[in-house]
Protein backbone atom coordinates (compact mmCIF):
# COMPACT_ATOMS: atom_id res chain seq x y z
CA UNK A 1 0.00 0.00 0.00
CA UNK A 2 1.41 3.87 -0.85
CA UNK A 3 0.53 6.33 1.08
CA UNK A 4 -0.12 9.75 -1.15
CA UNK A 5 0.91 13.24 -0.44
CA UNK A 6 -2.40 14.47 -1.92
CA UNK A 7 -4.34 11.72 0.22
CA UNK A 8 -7.01 13.25 2.36
CA UNK A 9 -6.38 13.66 6.22
CA UNK A 10 -10.01 13.24 7.12
CA UNK A 11 -13.15 10.40 6.21
CA UNK A 12 -15.76 11.76 3.91
CA UNK A 13 -18.69 11.48 6.19
CA UNK A 14 -21.15 13.79 4.59
CA UNK A 15 -22.57 11.08 2.66
CA UNK A 16 -23.12 8.71 5.82
CA UNK A 17 -24.43 11.57 7.44
CA UNK A 18 -27.60 11.69 4.97
CA UNK A 19 -28.23 8.06 4.48
CA UNK A 20 -28.04 7.64 8.29
CA UNK A 21 -30.65 10.79 8.54
CA UNK A 22 -32.83 9.47 5.87
CA UNK A 23 -33.10 5.72 6.86
CA UNK A 24 -35.03 6.95 10.26
CA UNK A 25 -37.41 8.76 7.77
CA UNK A 26 -38.00 6.46 5.66
CA UNK A 27 -37.96 4.05 8.12
CA UNK A 28 -40.89 5.76 9.67
CA UNK A 29 -42.73 6.36 6.29
CA UNK A 30 -42.68 2.57 5.19
CA UNK A 31 -43.47 1.05 9.10
CA UNK A 32 -46.27 3.67 8.96
CA UNK A 33 -47.78 2.27 5.59
CA UNK A 34 -47.27 -1.40 6.90
CA UNK A 35 -49.10 -0.24 10.27
CA UNK A 36 -51.98 0.98 7.31
CA UNK A 37 -52.08 -2.31 5.09
CA UNK A 38 -52.41 -4.46 8.68
CA UNK A 39 -55.30 -1.80 9.59
CA UNK A 40 -57.22 -2.47 6.30
CA UNK A 41 -57.01 -6.12 6.86
CA UNK A 42 -58.81 -5.39 10.41
CA UNK A 43 -61.26 -3.15 8.42
CA UNK A 44 -61.23 -3.35 4.77
CA UNK A 45 -63.37 0.27 4.49
CA UNK A 46 -60.01 1.74 5.10
CA UNK A 47 -59.02 0.83 1.52
CA UNK A 48 -61.35 3.80 0.97
CA UNK A 49 -62.52 2.85 -2.84
CA UNK A 50 -59.87 4.40 -4.56
CA UNK A 51 -57.23 2.08 -6.60
CA UNK A 52 -54.22 4.35 -5.12
CA UNK A 53 -55.25 3.22 -1.27
CA UNK A 54 -55.98 -0.43 -2.34
CA UNK A 55 -54.08 -2.91 0.03
CA UNK A 56 -52.86 -4.51 -3.42
CA UNK A 57 -50.88 -1.65 -4.28
CA UNK A 58 -49.92 0.41 -0.85
CA UNK A 59 -48.26 -3.76 0.43
CA UNK A 60 -45.28 -3.58 -1.83
CA UNK A 61 -45.19 0.17 -1.51
CA UNK A 62 -44.73 -0.72 2.47
CA UNK A 63 -41.90 -3.77 1.23
CA UNK A 64 -39.98 -1.59 -1.09
CA UNK A 65 -39.51 1.40 1.77
CA UNK A 66 -38.59 -0.77 4.36
CA UNK A 67 -36.49 -2.69 2.68
CA UNK A 68 -34.82 -0.68 0.01
CA UNK A 69 -35.81 2.48 1.81
CA UNK A 70 -34.83 1.97 5.09
CA UNK A 71 -32.92 -0.60 4.86
CA UNK A 72 -31.18 0.37 2.02
CA UNK A 73 -30.18 3.71 3.26
CA UNK A 74 -28.49 1.76 6.53
CA UNK A 75 -26.61 -0.14 4.82
CA UNK A 76 -25.20 2.45 2.82
CA UNK A 77 -24.48 5.09 5.51
CA UNK A 78 -22.42 1.55 7.60
CA UNK A 79 -20.90 0.26 4.30
CA UNK A 80 -19.43 3.47 3.53
CA UNK A 81 -18.55 4.45 7.32
CA UNK A 82 -17.07 0.56 8.44
CA UNK A 83 -15.15 0.40 4.98
CA UNK A 84 -13.44 3.89 5.63
CA UNK A 85 -12.40 3.23 9.32
CA UNK A 86 -11.36 -0.16 8.91
CA UNK A 87 -9.73 0.55 5.72
CA UNK A 88 -7.87 4.17 7.60
CA UNK A 89 -8.97 6.02 4.50
CA UNK A 90 -11.35 8.13 3.05
CA UNK A 91 -13.93 7.31 0.70
CA UNK A 92 -12.72 6.46 -2.52
CA UNK A 93 -14.60 8.95 -5.06
CA UNK A 94 -16.91 11.22 -2.32
CA UNK A 95 -18.53 12.59 -5.35
CA UNK A 96 -19.73 9.27 -6.77
CA UNK A 97 -21.02 8.73 -2.98
CA UNK A 98 -23.18 11.87 -2.96
CA UNK A 99 -24.50 10.68 -6.18
CA UNK A 100 -25.25 7.75 -4.69
CA UNK A 101 -27.23 9.40 -2.36
CA UNK A 102 -29.24 11.49 -4.02
CA UNK A 103 -29.49 9.07 -7.01
CA UNK A 104 -30.69 6.22 -4.51
CA UNK A 105 -33.27 8.99 -3.13
CA UNK A 106 -34.69 9.16 -6.41
CA UNK A 107 -35.41 5.48 -6.70
CA UNK A 108 -37.42 5.85 -3.32
CA UNK A 109 -39.29 8.97 -4.77
CA UNK A 110 -40.13 6.93 -7.87
CA UNK A 111 -41.12 3.68 -6.21
CA UNK A 112 -43.17 5.87 -3.84
CA UNK A 113 -45.32 7.65 -6.92
CA UNK A 114 -44.93 4.68 -9.23
CA UNK A 115 -46.64 1.83 -7.06
CA UNK A 116 -50.05 3.89 -5.77
CA UNK A 117 -50.67 4.39 -9.26
CA UNK A 118 -50.60 0.86 -10.29
CA UNK A 119 -46.92 0.64 -12.32
CA UNK A 120 -45.62 -2.94 -11.55
CA UNK A 121 -43.67 -5.72 -13.19
CA UNK A 122 -45.48 -7.80 -10.51
CA UNK A 123 -42.65 -9.56 -9.35
CA UNK A 124 -42.05 -9.15 -5.45
CA UNK A 125 -39.63 -7.30 -4.18
CA UNK A 126 -39.18 -6.02 -7.66
CA UNK A 127 -41.68 -4.36 -8.39
CA UNK A 128 -40.59 -1.04 -10.03
CA UNK A 129 -40.75 -0.81 -13.77
CA UNK A 130 -38.01 -0.28 -16.18
CA UNK A 131 -37.02 3.36 -16.14
CA UNK A 132 -36.30 2.68 -12.24
CA UNK A 133 -34.68 -0.88 -12.73
CA UNK A 134 -32.02 1.26 -14.47
CA UNK A 135 -31.63 3.63 -12.77
CA UNK A 136 -31.05 1.53 -9.66
CA UNK A 137 -28.43 -0.63 -11.69
CA UNK A 138 -26.56 2.37 -12.09
CA UNK A 139 -26.71 3.64 -8.61
CA UNK A 140 -25.37 0.59 -7.64
CA UNK A 141 -22.51 0.23 -9.98
CA UNK A 142 -21.30 3.43 -8.54
CA UNK A 143 -21.88 1.88 -4.79
CA UNK A 144 -19.68 -0.86 -5.71
CA UNK A 145 -17.16 1.50 -7.62
CA UNK A 146 -17.09 3.40 -4.19
CA UNK A 147 -16.61 0.39 -1.99
CA UNK A 148 -14.14 -1.21 -3.42
CA UNK A 149 -12.19 1.82 -4.95
CA UNK A 150 -11.95 2.60 -0.70
CA UNK A 151 -10.75 -1.20 -0.01
CA UNK A 152 -8.23 -0.72 -2.85
CA UNK A 153 -6.70 2.04 -1.45
CA UNK A 154 -7.11 0.72 2.17
CA UNK A 155 -3.58 1.56 4.62
CA UNK A 156 -4.35 -1.37 6.62
CA UNK A 157 -3.54 -4.68 4.97
CA UNK A 158 -5.71 -7.10 6.30
CA UNK A 159 -9.61 -6.18 5.38
CA UNK A 160 -11.71 -6.35 8.35
CA UNK A 161 -14.65 -9.04 8.11
CA UNK A 162 -17.54 -6.68 8.03
CA UNK A 163 -16.03 -5.19 5.11
CA UNK A 164 -16.15 -9.37 3.28
CA UNK A 165 -20.24 -9.34 4.16
CA UNK A 166 -20.66 -5.45 2.88
CA UNK A 167 -18.32 -6.57 -0.57
CA UNK A 168 -20.54 -9.89 -1.22
CA UNK A 169 -23.92 -7.89 -0.48
CA UNK A 170 -22.88 -5.37 -3.13
CA UNK A 171 -21.73 -7.41 -5.74
CA UNK A 172 -24.54 -10.40 -5.48
CA UNK A 173 -27.20 -7.86 -5.21
CA UNK A 174 -26.02 -6.38 -8.48
CA UNK A 175 -25.96 -9.85 -10.34
CA UNK A 176 -29.39 -10.63 -8.96
CA UNK A 177 -31.15 -7.74 -9.64
CA UNK A 178 -29.44 -7.47 -13.24
CA UNK A 179 -30.88 -11.14 -14.22
CA UNK A 180 -34.20 -10.73 -12.54
CA UNK A 181 -35.07 -7.57 -13.83
CA UNK A 182 -34.50 -8.30 -17.46
CA UNK A 183 -37.28 -7.39 -19.34
CA UNK A 184 -38.96 -5.93 -22.90
CA UNK A 185 -40.01 -2.22 -22.65
CA UNK A 186 -43.33 -1.86 -24.47
CA UNK A 187 -43.81 1.59 -22.92
CA UNK A 188 -42.39 4.05 -20.99
CA UNK A 189 -43.81 2.52 -18.13
CA UNK A 190 -44.79 -0.66 -19.09
CA UNK A 191 -42.55 -3.70 -19.85
CA UNK A 192 -42.81 -7.57 -19.95
CA UNK A 193 -40.49 -10.01 -18.24
CA UNK A 194 -37.77 -11.80 -20.34
CA UNK A 195 -38.66 -15.19 -19.08
CA UNK A 196 -42.26 -16.91 -18.89
CA UNK A 197 -44.41 -19.15 -16.94
CA UNK A 198 -42.47 -21.23 -14.43
CA UNK A 199 -39.27 -20.08 -15.87
CA UNK A 200 -40.04 -16.30 -14.47
CA UNK A 201 -41.40 -18.02 -11.12
CA UNK A 202 -37.71 -20.05 -10.85
CA UNK A 203 -35.69 -16.67 -11.38
CA UNK A 204 -37.66 -14.49 -9.40
CA UNK A 205 -37.46 -16.59 -6.29
CA UNK A 206 -33.69 -17.30 -7.29
CA UNK A 207 -33.89 -13.38 -7.50
CA UNK A 208 -36.38 -12.99 -4.03
CA UNK A 209 -34.08 -15.23 -1.73
CA UNK A 210 -31.22 -14.38 -2.43
CA UNK A 211 -32.37 -10.59 -1.94
CA UNK A 212 -33.03 -12.11 1.94
CA UNK A 213 -29.81 -13.54 1.55
CA UNK A 214 -27.33 -10.97 0.54
CA UNK A 215 -29.68 -7.42 0.60
CA UNK A 216 -31.19 -8.62 4.63
CA UNK A 217 -28.79 -11.14 5.83
CA UNK A 218 -25.46 -10.52 4.43
CA UNK A 219 -25.59 -6.62 4.42
CA UNK A 220 -26.69 -6.24 7.99
CA UNK A 221 -24.21 -9.26 9.22
CA UNK A 222 -21.41 -6.69 8.36
CA UNK A 223 -23.26 -4.41 10.03
CA UNK A 224 -23.31 -6.88 13.16
CA UNK A 225 -19.84 -7.69 12.91
CA UNK A 226 -18.49 -3.78 13.20
CA UNK A 227 -21.15 -2.04 15.94
CA UNK A 228 -21.29 -5.55 18.08
CA UNK A 229 -17.75 -5.41 18.82
CA UNK A 230 -17.82 -1.68 18.89
CA UNK A 231 -20.81 -0.98 21.25
CA UNK A 232 -19.52 -4.08 23.83
CA UNK A 233 -15.99 -2.73 23.48
CA UNK A 234 -14.50 -5.77 23.19
CA UNK A 235 -13.22 -8.26 19.63
CA UNK A 236 -15.76 -10.62 18.30
CA UNK A 237 -15.49 -13.69 19.83
CA UNK A 238 -13.52 -15.93 17.16
CA UNK A 239 -12.61 -13.88 14.35
CA UNK A 240 -11.67 -17.33 12.76
CA UNK A 241 -15.29 -18.32 12.99
CA UNK A 242 -16.44 -14.94 11.31
CA UNK A 243 -14.27 -15.97 8.22
CA UNK A 244 -15.46 -19.81 8.58
CA UNK A 245 -18.72 -18.04 8.85
CA UNK A 246 -18.48 -15.58 5.81
CA UNK A 247 -16.85 -18.10 2.99
CA UNK A 248 -19.91 -21.12 4.24
CA UNK A 249 -22.48 -18.02 3.79
CA UNK A 250 -21.75 -17.24 0.12
CA UNK A 251 -20.79 -20.41 -0.97
CA UNK A 252 -24.16 -21.98 0.19
CA UNK A 253 -26.85 -19.53 -0.09
CA UNK A 254 -27.41 -19.58 -3.81
CA UNK A 255 -29.73 -22.16 -4.21
CA UNK A 256 -32.15 -21.78 -1.23
CA UNK A 257 -34.92 -20.21 -3.79
CA UNK A 258 -37.15 -23.06 -4.58
CA UNK A 259 -38.42 -23.59 -1.27
CA UNK A 260 -40.52 -20.59 -1.96
CA UNK A 261 -42.25 -23.07 -4.83
CA UNK A 262 -42.79 -25.86 -2.99
CA UNK A 263 -45.72 -28.11 -5.04
CA UNK A 264 -46.00 -25.51 -7.79
CA UNK A 265 -45.01 -26.35 -11.35
CA UNK A 266 -41.49 -26.43 -10.68
CA UNK A 267 -39.86 -29.69 -10.86
CA UNK A 268 -39.77 -31.77 -7.61
CA UNK A 269 -36.48 -32.01 -7.68
CA UNK A 270 -35.74 -28.84 -7.81
CA UNK A 271 -37.97 -27.95 -4.86
CA UNK A 272 -35.79 -30.64 -2.97
CA UNK A 273 -32.68 -28.78 -3.60
CA UNK A 274 -34.02 -26.02 -2.27
CA UNK A 275 -34.92 -27.45 0.62
CA UNK A 276 -31.78 -29.50 1.04
CA UNK A 277 -29.83 -25.99 0.62
CA UNK A 278 -31.97 -24.66 3.08
CA UNK A 279 -31.37 -27.02 5.74
CA UNK A 280 -27.93 -26.55 4.96
CA UNK A 281 -27.93 -23.31 5.76
CA UNK A 282 -28.98 -23.54 9.38
CA UNK A 283 -25.30 -24.12 9.95
CA UNK A 284 -23.82 -20.96 9.00
CA UNK A 285 -26.25 -19.04 10.13
CA UNK A 286 -26.58 -20.50 13.56
CA UNK A 287 -22.49 -20.03 14.16
CA UNK A 288 -22.51 -16.42 13.03
CA UNK A 289 -25.60 -15.97 15.48
CA UNK A 290 -23.61 -17.40 18.30
CA UNK A 291 -20.11 -15.69 17.64
CA UNK A 292 -22.32 -12.64 17.84
CA UNK A 293 -23.58 -13.53 20.85
CA UNK A 294 -20.84 -14.63 22.85
CA UNK A 295 -18.67 -11.70 21.95
CA UNK A 296 -20.72 -10.24 25.21
CA UNK A 297 -19.16 -13.30 27.22
CA UNK A 298 -17.42 -11.00 30.32
CA UNK A 299 -19.78 -8.35 29.58
CA UNK A 300 -23.07 -9.45 29.76
CA UNK A 301 -23.66 -6.60 32.36
CA UNK A 302 -22.97 -4.17 30.13
CA UNK A 303 -27.17 -5.12 28.83
CA UNK A 304 -28.38 -3.98 32.02
CA UNK A 305 -26.94 -0.59 31.48
CA UNK A 306 -26.77 0.32 27.85
CA UNK A 307 -29.85 -0.04 25.85
CA UNK A 308 -27.70 0.09 22.38
CA UNK A 309 -26.21 -3.17 23.11
CA UNK A 310 -29.67 -4.87 24.21
CA UNK A 311 -30.78 -3.73 20.76
CA UNK A 312 -27.86 -5.67 19.03
CA UNK A 313 -28.03 -8.53 21.33
CA UNK A 314 -31.72 -9.23 20.75
CA UNK A 315 -31.67 -8.39 17.17
CA UNK A 316 -28.83 -11.66 16.70
CA UNK A 317 -31.68 -13.86 19.05
CA UNK A 318 -34.24 -12.89 16.30
CA UNK A 319 -31.72 -13.75 13.83
CA UNK A 320 -31.42 -17.23 15.23
CA UNK A 321 -35.06 -17.62 15.58
CA UNK A 322 -35.47 -16.76 12.21
CA UNK A 323 -32.59 -18.72 10.79
CA UNK A 324 -34.41 -21.96 12.16
CA UNK A 325 -37.67 -21.26 11.76
CA UNK A 326 -36.69 -20.54 7.70
CA UNK A 327 -34.92 -24.27 7.12
CA UNK A 328 -37.87 -25.64 8.98
CA UNK A 329 -40.59 -24.13 7.07
CA UNK A 330 -38.69 -25.24 3.74
CA UNK A 331 -39.40 -28.92 4.58
CA UNK A 332 -41.52 -29.89 1.99
CA UNK A 333 -43.72 -31.65 4.83
CA UNK A 334 -43.99 -28.41 7.10
CA UNK A 335 -44.02 -26.48 3.96
CA UNK A 336 -47.70 -27.86 3.35
CA UNK A 337 -49.09 -26.26 6.26
CA UNK A 338 -47.26 -23.24 5.87
CA UNK A 339 -47.11 -22.08 2.57
CA UNK A 340 -49.36 -19.32 2.30
CA UNK A 341 -50.56 -18.52 5.48
CA UNK A 342 -49.81 -16.09 7.85
CA UNK A 343 -47.34 -18.05 9.25
CA UNK A 344 -44.98 -16.75 6.42
CA UNK A 345 -45.40 -13.41 6.92
CA UNK A 346 -45.14 -13.91 10.33
CA UNK A 347 -41.91 -15.53 9.78
CA UNK A 348 -40.94 -12.56 7.44
CA UNK A 349 -41.45 -9.93 9.86
CA UNK A 350 -39.66 -11.76 12.76
CA UNK A 351 -36.46 -11.34 10.75
CA UNK A 352 -37.58 -7.67 9.30
CA UNK A 353 -38.20 -6.45 12.44
CA UNK A 354 -36.46 -8.87 15.14
CA UNK A 355 -33.27 -8.72 13.14
CA UNK A 356 -32.96 -6.14 10.11
CA UNK A 357 -34.53 -3.71 12.41
CA UNK A 358 -32.89 -4.00 15.52
CA UNK A 359 -30.03 -4.08 14.29
CA UNK A 360 -30.07 -1.08 12.01
CA UNK A 361 -31.50 1.13 15.10
CA UNK A 362 -28.57 0.13 17.69
CA UNK A 363 -25.42 0.60 14.59
CA UNK A 364 -27.65 3.91 14.07
CA UNK A 365 -27.56 5.00 17.61
CA UNK A 366 -24.31 3.99 17.52
CA UNK A 367 -23.33 6.15 14.79
CA UNK A 368 -25.46 9.25 15.05
CA UNK A 369 -23.91 11.10 17.95
CA UNK A 370 -20.31 10.19 16.59
CA UNK A 371 -21.36 11.74 13.10
CA UNK A 372 -22.67 14.65 14.87
CA UNK A 373 -19.71 15.15 17.69
CA UNK A 374 -22.17 14.39 20.13
CA UNK A 375 -20.80 12.16 23.33
CA UNK A 376 -24.41 10.04 23.27
CA UNK A 377 -27.38 10.38 21.81
CA UNK A 378 -30.08 13.25 22.82
CA UNK A 379 -31.82 10.96 25.44
CA UNK A 380 -31.00 7.52 26.87
CA UNK A 381 -34.09 7.02 28.32
CA UNK A 382 -35.99 7.74 24.95
CA UNK A 383 -33.25 4.61 23.34
CA UNK A 384 -34.84 2.62 26.49
CA UNK A 385 -38.34 3.71 25.80
CA UNK A 386 -38.05 3.08 22.03
CA UNK A 387 -35.89 -0.73 23.13
CA UNK A 388 -39.26 -2.13 24.55
CA UNK A 389 -41.88 -0.17 22.67
CA UNK A 390 -40.39 -2.50 19.47
CA UNK A 391 -39.59 -5.62 21.56
CA UNK A 392 -43.30 -5.91 22.73
CA UNK A 393 -44.67 -4.89 19.18
CA UNK A 394 -42.47 -7.60 17.57
CA UNK A 395 -43.74 -10.10 19.94
CA UNK A 396 -47.57 -9.18 19.60
CA UNK A 397 -46.80 -9.30 15.62
CA UNK A 398 -45.12 -12.77 15.15
CA UNK A 399 -47.36 -14.75 18.11
CA UNK A 400 -50.65 -13.15 17.08
CA UNK A 401 -49.87 -14.65 12.98
CA UNK A 402 -48.20 -17.98 14.08
CA UNK A 403 -51.37 -18.66 16.01
CA UNK A 404 -53.36 -17.30 13.45
CA UNK A 405 -51.16 -19.25 10.10
CA UNK A 406 -51.31 -22.46 11.70
CA UNK A 407 -55.12 -22.04 12.37
CA UNK A 408 -55.86 -20.91 8.82
CA UNK A 409 -53.35 -23.96 7.40
CA UNK A 410 -54.90 -26.89 9.63
CA UNK A 411 -58.54 -25.15 8.63
CA UNK A 412 -58.19 -25.50 4.83
CA UNK A 413 -56.81 -28.92 4.88
CA UNK A 414 -59.26 -30.39 7.42
CA UNK A 415 -62.34 -32.62 5.64
CA UNK A 416 -65.02 -34.35 6.45
CA UNK A 417 -65.61 -38.01 6.99
CA UNK A 418 -66.66 -37.67 3.52
CA UNK A 419 -64.16 -36.20 1.84
CA UNK A 420 -65.61 -32.78 1.78
CA UNK A 421 -63.93 -29.52 3.52
CA UNK A 422 -64.57 -28.64 6.44
CA UNK A 423 -64.44 -24.86 6.46
CA UNK A 424 -65.10 -22.64 3.61
CA UNK A 425 -62.08 -20.60 2.80
CA UNK A 426 -64.37 -16.88 4.04
CA UNK A 427 -64.64 -19.34 7.79
CA UNK A 428 -60.39 -19.16 7.82
CA UNK A 429 -60.79 -15.35 6.92
CA UNK A 430 -63.35 -14.45 9.96
CA UNK A 431 -61.57 -16.82 12.25
CA UNK A 432 -58.40 -14.66 12.25
CA UNK A 433 -59.90 -11.15 12.81
CA UNK A 434 -58.68 -10.92 16.13
CA UNK A 435 -55.53 -11.88 15.28
CA UNK A 436 -55.20 -9.53 12.85
CA UNK A 437 -56.22 -7.05 15.28
CA UNK A 438 -53.01 -8.09 17.55
CA UNK A 439 -51.09 -7.35 14.72
CA UNK A 440 -52.26 -4.30 13.90
CA UNK A 441 -51.23 -3.47 17.87
CA UNK A 442 -48.04 -4.87 17.69
CA UNK A 443 -47.13 -2.86 14.04
CA UNK A 444 -48.34 0.31 15.88
CA UNK A 445 -45.83 0.13 19.25
CA UNK A 446 -42.63 -0.94 16.53
CA UNK A 447 -44.03 2.66 14.64
CA UNK A 448 -44.38 4.42 17.81
CA UNK A 449 -40.63 3.17 18.44
CA UNK A 450 -39.61 4.40 15.39
CA UNK A 451 -41.33 7.78 16.12
CA UNK A 452 -39.21 8.03 19.23
CA UNK A 453 -36.45 7.29 17.20
CA UNK A 454 -36.71 9.79 14.88
CA UNK A 455 -37.32 12.56 17.41
CA UNK A 456 -34.10 11.40 19.49
CA UNK A 457 -32.10 11.57 15.97
CA UNK A 458 -33.11 14.43 14.95
CA UNK A 459 -33.04 16.21 18.41
CA UNK A 460 -28.99 14.98 18.70
CA UNK A 461 -28.14 16.01 15.18
CA UNK A 462 -29.59 19.26 15.49
CA UNK A 463 -27.86 19.88 19.30
CA UNK A 464 -24.41 19.28 17.63
CA UNK A 465 -22.30 19.83 14.57
CA UNK A 466 -21.34 17.65 11.45
CA UNK A 467 -17.77 16.80 12.05
CA UNK A 468 -14.73 15.98 10.14
CA UNK A 469 -13.19 13.34 11.53
CA UNK A 470 -9.40 13.04 11.32
CA UNK A 471 -7.82 9.74 10.43
CA UNK A 472 -5.29 8.55 12.83
CA UNK A 473 -1.73 7.87 11.82
CA UNK A 474 -1.36 4.02 11.03
CA UNK A 475 2.24 3.19 9.76
CA UNK A 476 2.54 0.00 11.87
CA UNK A 477 0.49 -2.29 10.02
CA UNK A 478 1.20 -1.43 6.24
CA UNK B 1 -36.77 -25.70 -17.00
CA UNK B 2 -34.86 -24.22 -19.94
CA UNK B 3 -33.94 -21.32 -17.15
CA UNK B 4 -31.64 -23.61 -15.45
CA UNK B 5 -29.54 -23.33 -18.50
CA UNK B 6 -28.77 -19.74 -17.43
CA UNK B 7 -28.76 -20.39 -13.67
CA UNK B 8 -26.73 -23.24 -13.17
CA UNK B 9 -24.03 -21.63 -15.01
CA UNK B 10 -24.46 -18.65 -13.33
CA UNK B 11 -23.84 -20.17 -10.10
CA UNK B 12 -20.81 -21.98 -11.48
CA UNK B 13 -19.21 -19.13 -12.59
CA UNK B 14 -20.10 -17.90 -9.27
CA UNK B 15 -18.64 -20.32 -7.09
CA UNK B 16 -15.51 -19.80 -9.07
CA UNK B 17 -14.90 -16.23 -8.20
CA UNK B 18 -15.93 -17.26 -4.85
CA UNK B 19 -13.29 -19.50 -4.78
CA UNK B 20 -11.11 -17.30 -6.82
CA UNK B 21 -11.81 -14.89 -4.01
CA UNK B 22 -10.76 -17.14 -0.79
CA UNK B 23 -7.64 -18.33 -3.07
CA UNK B 24 -6.29 -15.02 -3.12
CA UNK B 25 -7.61 -14.38 0.45
CA UNK B 26 -5.48 -17.23 1.72
CA UNK B 27 -2.14 -16.82 -0.17
CA UNK B 28 -1.87 -12.98 0.03
CA UNK B 29 -1.84 -13.57 4.07
CA UNK B 30 -5.43 -12.07 4.87
CA UNK B 31 -5.45 -15.09 7.61
CA UNK B 32 -2.20 -14.41 9.07
CA UNK B 33 -2.56 -13.50 13.40
CA UNK B 34 -6.36 -12.74 12.33
CA UNK B 35 -7.33 -12.82 16.17
CA UNK B 36 -5.49 -9.71 16.57
CA UNK B 37 -7.79 -8.04 13.87
CA UNK B 38 -10.58 -8.57 15.53
CA UNK B 39 -8.65 -6.52 18.39
CA UNK B 40 -7.77 -3.44 15.67
CA UNK B 41 -11.12 -1.47 15.23
CA UNK B 42 -11.58 -1.12 19.40
CA UNK B 43 -8.29 0.52 18.99
CA UNK B 44 -8.70 3.34 15.84
CA UNK B 45 -10.84 5.84 15.50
Amino acid sequence: MQTLGSESLTYHDTAVRQFSIMAVVWGVVGMLVGVIIAAQLVWPELNLGLPWTSFGRLRPLHTNAVIFAFGGCTLFATAYYVVQRTSQVSLFMPKLAAFTFWGWQLVIVAAAISLPLGFTQSKEYAELEWPIDLLIAVVWVSFAIVFFGTIAKRKVKHIYVANWFFGAFIIAVALLHIVNSAAIPVSFMKSYSAYAGVQDAMVQWWYGHNAVGFFLTAGFLGIMYYFVPKQAERPVYSYSLSIVHFWALIFTYMWAGPHHLHYTALPDWTQSLGMVFSLILLAPSWGGMINGMMTMSGAWHKLRTDPILRFLIVSLSFYGMSTFEGPMMAIKTVNSLSHYTDWTIGHVHSGALGWVGLVSMGALYHLVPKLFGQKQMHSIKAIELHFWMATIGIVLYIAALWISGVMEGLMWRAINADGTLAYTFVESVKAKFPYYFIRFLGGTLYLGGMVVMLWNVLKTATSGQPVTASIPSVASHV
Amino acid sequence: MDILFLLVPLSVILVLIILGGLWWAIYSGQFEDIEEEGERILHED
